[in-house]
């Protein structure tokens, strides 16, 4: 990016231009072994603990498909309504960089073993289809550890020290066509896509679909065109974006400086770009050269894959339900209304909200939770709502504390603050910050008769059989007890009194 | 996946060299331009013994399908796998400085 590129704004840049968009998304499996070998793949390793000759690339080793990888790509190709090939071919794809040993990445071109698909996505109640083009089989690379160099990157590094565990992780590439809808649903539209193939994936219990730790890793291909023409512009494309959150302000961002370099009279280029969370802004990566003439051709050392039809058939039954029959179902076994079933899904909480749910807590005190406490928690640290170290098991803890009268749910704002805070359980952060309720009649008894006294006619007012004064009261006790007051004891304890 | 060649410059071998990462000197460019047509002609005259119905082969056996199942096997210790690296640090191969600053 040059310093005197200028930024339109989205809503103004949406006056003259669409945008179209394509997006990437990579999926780590999670299978126990490598694509090629029986090397591991956990996550988090000691550095080169998880190599072998296959993976390693030595002289003479003979790489053999995992089985297993290939049964979980036809699950996703047919989960994202592919047809599924009935013979494809692996495919070298030639180029140097360190961060594969083989100088080669073995993936597949023009015979992906799934094609043709489609996803439904709802945004703000709108239901838009996103058409897959292809799902391939592929293998993931090392890890590149820069070193020097002003950027921590390879470009200008003085030497890269590599971890080579995660090259000949399988790897599933899925492709979107052209997605053309109107502008300003674009960013969010992405965002659910992700989303959507996210959750489709996870319920299929192929992969981990964790972003923060890489294994769904999304791309952002931009474009722009002028209002009224069909000509497709050049496009950008803005690689590892790592949060539902990110790929909507990748694709605002991208508009933005796609129509300041439009308006300018000005050429976009075709290159890589990164994303920059900290700013929701790109920068220039790699453009586009003749380095990335990859030079495909069939992979010679692997056996062409050709799954037949009652496979694919046996792996169509084992299909999780689809997510629009699951929703409905949701929907109804809840009784949330319409709006409140969107507001799930646009806060990327349905899975969270099932689970809470499956733990014991009504769906009421669930959706409380996590639309009204967590959802506000993720939009004003702009982290994704997965992601703020709150699990369901802890939601529901809190609210059973809540059940059992040890916490209201003030008191359980503060539990979810220590929770997050990394203090403990639920259980530990009540004790530690001293939240419990207080309900013992001795301490609210004390309370009580002060209050009765400093409001001599709210306490005339009871005695005189007007029961609704006792708010006053209340609202007294429970400041004077810092909010840990059990209200409902409270309130006995003052009509006592008064009677 | 390509077409079948028709010829080759001395460009076309300065640019697949480029590809290939091999730094040819002139002389090895003039070399290679003189040679490498003569490979392709040998090449070609074996495509056309393949009549347009022999499909391109890319494996030498007619087999499909040879998986394994996904099952660990050990692996190298990092120090084997390191052992055959030039150069390594923090446990990590170590690759001298591939690209200069944009």
């Amino acid at each position: 990016m040059t310093a005197t590129e200028t930024l339109v704004p989205f809503d103004e840049a949406l006056t003259r231009y669409d945008p179209v968009m394509g997006l990437e998304i990579h999926i780590e499996l999670n299978t126990a072994t490598k694509m090629f070998c029986g090397c591991p793949t956990g996550f988090g390793a000691e550095p080169n603990t998880q190599t072998c000759p296959v993976c390693l690339a030595l002289p003479g080793a003979l790489p053999v498909v995992n089985a297993k990888a290939v049964e979980s790509a036809i699950r996703m190709g047919l989960a994202l309504n592919c047809e599924i090939a009935e013979w494809c071919r692996f495919a070298r794809k030639n180029y140097f960089y360190p961060d594969m040993p083989k100088n080669f990445q073995t993936s597949q071109y023009d015979e992906p073993i799934a094609y043709d698909g489609y996803v439904d996505v709802d945004v703000d109640g709108e239901t838009y289809r996103i058409e897959i083009e292809r799902a391939h089989m592929e293998e993931d690379t090392g890890k590149s550890l820069h070193v020097g160099g002003s950027t921590g990157r390879i470009q200008g590094a003085d030497f890269s020290l590599v971890d080579y565990n995660r090259a000949g992780i399988p790897l599933i590439e899925i492709v979107t066509r052209t997605i053309e809808v109107p502008g300003d649903k674009a960013p969010a539209v992405a965002r659910a896509y992700v989303s959507h193939v996210r959750d489709l994936i996870g319920g299929l219990g192929v992969s981990d679909v964790r972003m923060d730790q890489g294994s769904l890793r999304a791309d952002v291909n931009l474009s722009l065109k002028p209002k009224g023409s069909s000509a497709l512009g050049t496009r950008s494309e803005t690689k590892n974006v790592n949060s539902f959150r990110s790929v909507e302000r990748a694709v605002r961002f991208e508009v933005s400086r796609h129509a300041g370099i439009l308006d300018a009279g000005g050429k976009v280029i075709q290159e890589t770009r990164h994303f920059h969370e900290d700013t929701g802004t790109t920068s220039s990566g790699r453009e586009k050269s003749d380095a990335d003439d990859y030079r495909y051709f069939p992979e010679p050392d692997l056996a062409p894959v050709s799954p037949s039809r009652e496979w694919v058939e046996e792996l169509r039954k084992t299909l999780p339900e689809p997510p629009a029959v699951r929703r409905a179902r949701l929907q109804a076994d809840w009784g949330f209304s319409d709006l409140d079933m969107r507001d799930t899904i646009g806060a990327g909480a349905l899975d969270l909200i099932t689970a809470t749910v499956e733990l014991g807590t009504t769906p009421q005190a669930a959706k409380k939770w996590w639309l009204g406490e967590m959802a506000r928690r993720a939009n004003e640290t702009g982290v994704d709502i997965d992601a703020l170290g709150i699990t369901p098991q802890q939601v529901a803890e809190i609210q059973k504390l809540i059940d059992d009268g040890r916490i209201n749910d003030k008191l359980a704002r503060e539990v979810f603050d220590g929770v997050i805070a990394g203090e403990g359980t639920p259980e530990e952060v009540v004790v530690a910050r001293k939240l419990e309720v207080v309900s013992d009649d001795g301490a609210l008894g004390a309370a009580v008769d002060r209050a009765i006294e400093a409001d001599p006619d709210a306490a005339q007012k009871i005695r005189d059989g007007k029961q609704a004064a006792a708010g006053a009261l209340i609202g007294a006790v429970m400041k004077e007890m810092r909010g840990q007051a059990d209200a409902g004891r409270v309130r006995e304890l003052i009509i006592e009194k008064l009677s | 996946m390509s077409e079948p060649a028709k010829g080759i410059s001395r460009t076309d071998v300065a640019h697949l060299a480029g590809l290939a990462r091999i730094d040819l000197s002139d002389a090895e460019l003039d070399h290679l331009a003189s040679e490498l047509p003569a490979i392709l002609e040998n090449v070609a005259i074996v495509q056309r013994a393949a009549g347009d119905d022999v499909e391109a082969m890319s494996h030498p056996l007619p087999v499909n399908n040879v998986f394994r199942e996904d099952v660990e096997v050990p692996c190298l210790t990092p120090e084997e796998a390191l052992a055959m690296a030039p150069a390594s640090e923090q446990q990590r191969f170590l690759v001298p400085k591939i690209l200069g600053e944009e």
